[in-house]
């Protein structure tokens, strides 16, 4: 469905992404990991077109979209949510959600009556009416997610939906990610809560310092070397399996 | 629906005004309002509901007002249809400015500031060519007969601009019903979001920036047939282009009613101003400044939004600070 060859960013003299690779089925969910400032949502941000990459190609479906427009992208079928929330303050939750759904739905009243099925499908219904403003930052997150849902997007791109979320609000959201997955939508998703990556990925890539540095089954990549010096520092591979060794 | 049945019944009562009111004076001072609310209006479709602050919609204004002036003098053509040019004229320099400023990414105070230079350029232009009278201006024969766009009456034109001013607030009340007026919106309060959910952020702003355009420059059309009389201040000073943001803001901006309030409410302050006064110049500028900063920073939102909520929950300051803390907090 998506196909990412050679990706690459640079801004100034940082290698923001580095030549990336991926290969990405339809259907299922995978998640992209990483320490902080791996290049994570710079990666995001070159599929979907908010940068523009300085090699390399993006193919959405077949189609070459590198360097497209992210409405065209959009439109494409390829949704992204933002990590920083971006709601549009002043404006209820259903009519966040409506803009979302006026993607497909030219009409006023038919957009708003998708925006009300969307959110009951991530648990917003009940706040159809707030502003969007007023809500909790768990409540916001899952705005993020109905407004790109309503899109009807094909491949969803999630940005840590479930950072800053505390732990019964991440069990909350997890059953809504793998209902949406029924539904149909392909999923990848960025994030850092492990939990989560556990129980909703069947395929995880690990990206650092701009590159892909391992792939494969999420509790695999758990135990690899290259991705446990990834996050804890250099050395701390063979310190932990001396450690094992010992006890 | 509700909105719309007080919309029509408020210009059906502003529609039997000429019949009620016997001097002319007052029937020229609630003109003033509505011509007013007229510009408000349509500035508050860029400026209110698109978000793009503009500082020059004189430009629109005083194209309009020139089309329909040169037209008539100088080759001749009725001014129905020197109407119909006007206010294409004033769309296509909306979408023209939009497109300039806003294919370079320009926002904020940047674009104000372009359209600020825009019409002091034009007014320029208009001082030194020769087919728009340069500084002496244009002078619109007398021929009061309706089909030359003139009236005997008052009322004649109390009803032609009530006809303008009702299609104006007609269109943005379907604005607000509408894929575009939501997507304006979701434009105004985050471009990028709308971006990521398929909204064509450009195209949005340039149709918001022709439809603002197009009623900019139908009001420098009624100006001039009132008036009979152009010159580049009058087109493209400043003047226009303050008093629309200033009626759209006091207001309050994105709403549907709001610059028909805060035209009537400028104009009757206003007209107490100068009784109060006397012929004091500039006192009313003096006051329209003040008024500005006061709503500002007490009402920001508006009059219309003492409406909504009544004063406790009026958005004002309050409510005002606490938002503008909570988006800092969050970035």
């Amino acid at each position: 469905m998506l196909e990412v060859t050679a990706l690459t960013k640079r801004f100034g003299g940082l290698v923001a992404v580095d030549g990336v690779n991926l290969s990405l089925p339809a259907g299922g969910i995978s998640a992209l990991i990483g320490p902080n400032g791996a290049g994570k949502t710079t990666l995001f941000a070159l599929i979907t077109g908010f940068h523009r990459p300085d090699g390399g190609c993006v193919r959405f479906q077949g189609r070459d979209v590198t360097g497209e427009k992210p409405f065209r992208i959009a439109r494409a079928g390829m949704v992204r949510t933002f990590q920083i929330v971006q709601p549009f303050a002043g404006q209820t939750v259903r009519e966040n959600i409506a803009v979302g759904a006026h993607m497909h739905l030219s009409d006023r009243a038919e957009a708003l009556a998708r925006a009300e099925e969307v959110a009951r499908a991530v648990g917003l219904s009940d706040r159809l009416d707030r502003d969007a403003a007023d809500l909790t930052v768990a409540g916001r997150k899952r705005l993020e997610v109905a407004r790109a849902l309503a899109t009807d997007p094909k491949l969803l791109l999630l940005d840590e939906v479930m950072a800053g979320l505390n732990p019964s609000e991440i069990r909350d959201v997890i059953p809504v990610i793998r209902a949406i997955r029924d539904s149909g939508v392909t999923i990848l998703l960025i994030e850092h809560v492990m939990q989560a990556v556990m129980e909703l990925s069947d395929h995880a890539w690990v990206l650092n310092q701009g590159r892909l540095i391992a792939e494969g089954a999420p509790r695999a990549l758990a135990a690899d070397p290259a991705v446990i010096e990834a996050y804890l520092g250099h050395g701390m591979a063979e310190r932990l399996a001396k450690g094992a060794a010992h006890a | 629906m509700k909105r719309l049945a007080v919309l029509v019944a408020i210009f059906a009562g502003l529609g039997l005004l000429p019949l009620l009111v016997g001097s002319d004076f007052w029937l020229n001072a609630i003109m003033l309002a509505l011509f007013s609310a007229l510009i408000g209006q349509a500035w508050n479709i860029a400026g209110g509901y698109a978000g793009q602050f503009s500082f020059g919609h004189a430009l629109f204004f005083g194209i309009g007002a020139y089309a329909v002036a040169v037209l008539q003098v100088d080759l001749g053509i009725n001014p129905w249809l020197g109407m119909l040019v006007g206010g294409a004229l004033g769309a296509g320099a909306g979408a023209a400015l939009g497109w300039l400023t806003f294919r370079y990414g320009l926002r904020g105070s940047y674009f104000a500031l372009v359209t600020l230079a825009f019409a002091e350029v034009f007014r320029i232009l208009a001082n030194s060519t020769p087919f728009t009278g340069a500084g002496e201006g244009i002078l619109i024969k007398l021929n009061p007969h309706p089909a030359m766009l003139q009236f005997k009456a008052l009322s004649g034109y109390y009803w032609l601009l009530l006809a303008l001013t009702f299609a104006c607030f007609l269109s943005v009340w379907w604005l607000e019903r509408s894929r575009l007026g939501a997507q304006m919106l979701a434009v105004r309060d985050n471009e990028d979001a709308a971006a990521a959910v398929g909204v064509d952020a450009f195209a949005v702003k340039l149709k918001a920036m022709a439809l603002s355009g197009l009623f900019m420059g139908l009001a420098g059309v009624f100006y001039t047939q009132r008036y009979l009389y152009l010159d580049p201040g009058l087109a493209f000073g400043p003047t226009q282009s303050v008093e629309a943001l200033l009626v759209a803001i006091v207001g309050g901006i994105g709403t549907l009613f709001g610059p028909l309030l805060g035209a009537f409410a400028l104009h009757l302050l206003g007209e107490a101003a100068q009784t109060a006064l006397g012929d004091v110049p500039g006192a009313n500028m003096v006051i329209y400044g003040t008024v500005l900063v006061v709503m500002v920073l007490f009402l920001p939102r508006g009059l219309a939004s003492l409406g909504k909520a009544g004063l406790g929950k009026a958005g004002g300051r309050r409510q005002g600070l606490r938002r503008r803390k909570r988006r800092a907090k969050d970035a």
